[in-house]
């Protein structure tokens, strides 16, 4: 029952053995239980240990009842395990416990920070709230390579405030043209919103350069972590950024969970998205006193179990070593680039000499991602096909659709070769030769 | 067969090379004519279709369908057989035709396609027992029917 991982020798070069990655696999229900499955899928949703689901089970069974409201011991409990829950996921990024919010999802908490900029703009919040507040000749930027969910939210709020979008733009490779920085990112500039890590390409993006050029011209920095804090180590003091947005199902947590992280100062100056019970002090019929961070921000009864799964999914994380994980993945990924890039008529998209997680996004000549996706699947190999939530992106790399193959800790070389294989097949069963 | 193969009947990746149809063509000049542009969202597949017919009445005849556009082989392959099989009948035919094709996608496989009234399109029922990806198989039929009523309009 117990699916805490096994520790054992560490491989420094590859973080993992593969006979520890064959031990971890076990502790993945799905996995084990799916045969001929090669599951290459984990950057749009990652298979869960048993102990992620057991400690949901466990918090239904023992524990469940209403956080920050009722004088039970039950209630006592309950919040207990809530709160604990932040701390442990709050450690992983190392932030504090009260600069961690819980949302849904990182879509929820990228849009909580631009509404809540949108409510500062329409005059809510005190002095404070200035930093929020956008109008005319304020500026928004982005880059192209953005998920949609953290491009839309920053147009919506430039509409809503009469603000501009601006964006770097990728180069032909798919790589962000850096150089661009100083000249977009201006005293204009109030918001700089941009992802740590590529969703479609893996790439990781220099935070530094984006942060420093953001504190030189005084705009808040917004990183989009879902695809670097299941990979990789991720600190928010050492990255320097103001908020982070993160999910958990994509790092062996449940669904319906993820979180914003934010400077304490900055979520306590920030006037509310969502407002009803347990965000508030004091309410007459007029008007509400909020709660400091983190419960201004968590309105009506919270997603307690999931935050509690999301706790064991760190609590698992940090026994095998974010070091060793993404050192294993960097392994798979490089395995996987090589021989993609050895099969005739497949082409590797992206820029050849940029730092990578686990992920391999591909092009096969002649034959159109869904039918890729659909003989891959034919062989039991699961990958994700299609615009990736990044139609910005993949216009700019004069493609409608692509194949993208993810990895995560339980993936294995034998993984990695059986896509490979697969792939090697897809032109001759589409009968495309040329 | 295999399910893969149920799914790319050979007659579906020919229509998928082949491409009759395309790509897009002006019609004549006198001969009422009506487009659709249909997009899939998910995946991103588009088509613009064209019907081109010699009369305005369920009883005209259509010249011709052409189109252009980007996507799986499905989607291609249903856009082609569409254009081979429409020439030549009535926009009332068509009309059947499409109500017809649209039953068997909709089946999960359990549709006996009429082999003689839909010919190659009958290829497609394998394709019914794949949710994902019955739309992209009725994207250039849903732009033909949307065309044909943009046709009357004009």
């Amino acid at each position: 029952m117990d699916s805490t991982p096994t520790p054992a020798v560490a491989s420094p070069e590859i973080g993992l053995t593969p006979a520890e990655v064959g031990r971890l696999r076990a502790d993945f229900p799905l996995l084990t239980q799916t045969p001929g499955l090669v599951y290459l899928d984990s950057g749009a949703t990652s298979q869960k240990p048993r102990c992620v689901f057991e400690a949901e089970q466990h918090y239904y069974e023992r524990a469940n009842a209403a956080v920050h409201r009722g004088a039970h011991s039950l209630a006592v409990e309950a919040t207990d395990q809530y709160e604990a829950a932040r701390t442990a996921v709050a450690r992983f990024i190392g932030a504090d416990d009260d600069e961690l919010v819980w949302t849904s999802n990182a879509t929820e908490a990228l849009n909580l920070v631009a509404y809540s900029c949108s409510n500062a703009s329409a005059g809510r919040g005190d002095e404070a709230a200035e930093r929020f507040r956008l109008g005319p000749g304020d500026e928004i930027v982005v880059t192209e390579l953005e998920h949609h969910a953290n491009l839309i939210p920053w147009q919506e709020l430039a509409y809503r405030t009469g603000a501009t979008l601006a964006y770097i733009p990728v180069a032909a490779d798919g790589s962000l043209e850096l150089d661009r920085l100083d000249d977009v990112v201006t005293e204009r500039t109030r918001i700089l919103a941009f992802t740590h890590v590529s969703n479609v390409l893996g790439t990781i993006t220099d935070v530094a350069a984006f942060v420093a050029r953001a504190k030189a011209v005084g705009a808040l920095t917004v990183l989009d972590g879902c695809q670097s804090v299941p990979h990789l180590p991720v600190d928010v003091k050492a990255l320097d950024v103001d908020f982070m947005a993160f999910s958990g199902h994509k790092m062996l947590g449940p669904t319906g969970i993820g979180a914003l992280y934010g400077r304490r100062e900055l979520l306590n100056a920030m006037p509310p998205f969502l407002t009803g019970g347990s965000m508030i002090t004091t309410v007459t019929m007029e008007r509400a006193e909020f709660l400091p961070s983190p419960n201004r921000f968590e309105a009506g009864t919270q997603r307690i179990a999931q935050t509690i799964g999301l706790a064991a999914a760190v609590g698992y994380l940090d026994e095998v070593g974010m070091d060793r994980v993404a050192a294993w993945e960097e392994h798979l990924g490089a395995r996987m680039a090589a021989g993609l890039t050895e099969i005739d008529g497949v082409r590797l998209i992206g820029p050849g000499s940029v730092e990578r997680i686990g992920t391999a996004t591909f092009a096969v000549d002649g034959v159109h991602p869904h039918d890729v996706g659909q003989f891959l699947d034919s062989r039991g190999v699961a990958v994700r096909v299609g615009h990736h939530c990044a139609q910005p992106l993949h216009r700019a790399l004069g493609v409608t659709a692509t194949t993208r193959a993810s990895t995560y800790l339980y993936n294995t070389e034998d993984d990695v070769d059986a896509l490979l294989s697969a792939v090697a097949d897809v032109r001759g069963f589409f009968g495309v030769t040329s | 067969m295999s399910g893969l193969e149920q799914l790319y009947q050979q007659i579906i990746l020919d229509h998928a090379k082949r491409r009759v149809g395309e790509p897009l063509a002006e019609p004549e000049a006198g001969h009422p004519a009506g487009e659709s542009h249909q997009h899939n969202p998910i995946c991103g597949d588009e088509i613009r279709l064209r019907v081109e017919l010699d009369g305005t009445t369920d009883a005209s005849t259509i010249e011709r369908v052409s189109w252009e556009g980007n996507g799986c082989s499905i989607s291609m392959a249903a856009a082609s057989v569409l254009s081979e099989m429409a020439a030549g009948t009535t926009r009332g035919e068509l009309l059947e035709l499409i109500d017809e094709f649209r039953e068997m996608m909709r089946s999960r496989g359990t549709a006996e396609p009429d082999e003689e009234r839909l010919g190659d399109g009958a290829a497609f029922a394998g394709v019914s027992k794949f949710p994902a990806r019955v739309k992209c198989a009725m994207l250039s039929w849903v732009a033909a029917e949307n065309a044909l009523l943009d046709a009357a309009k004009a």
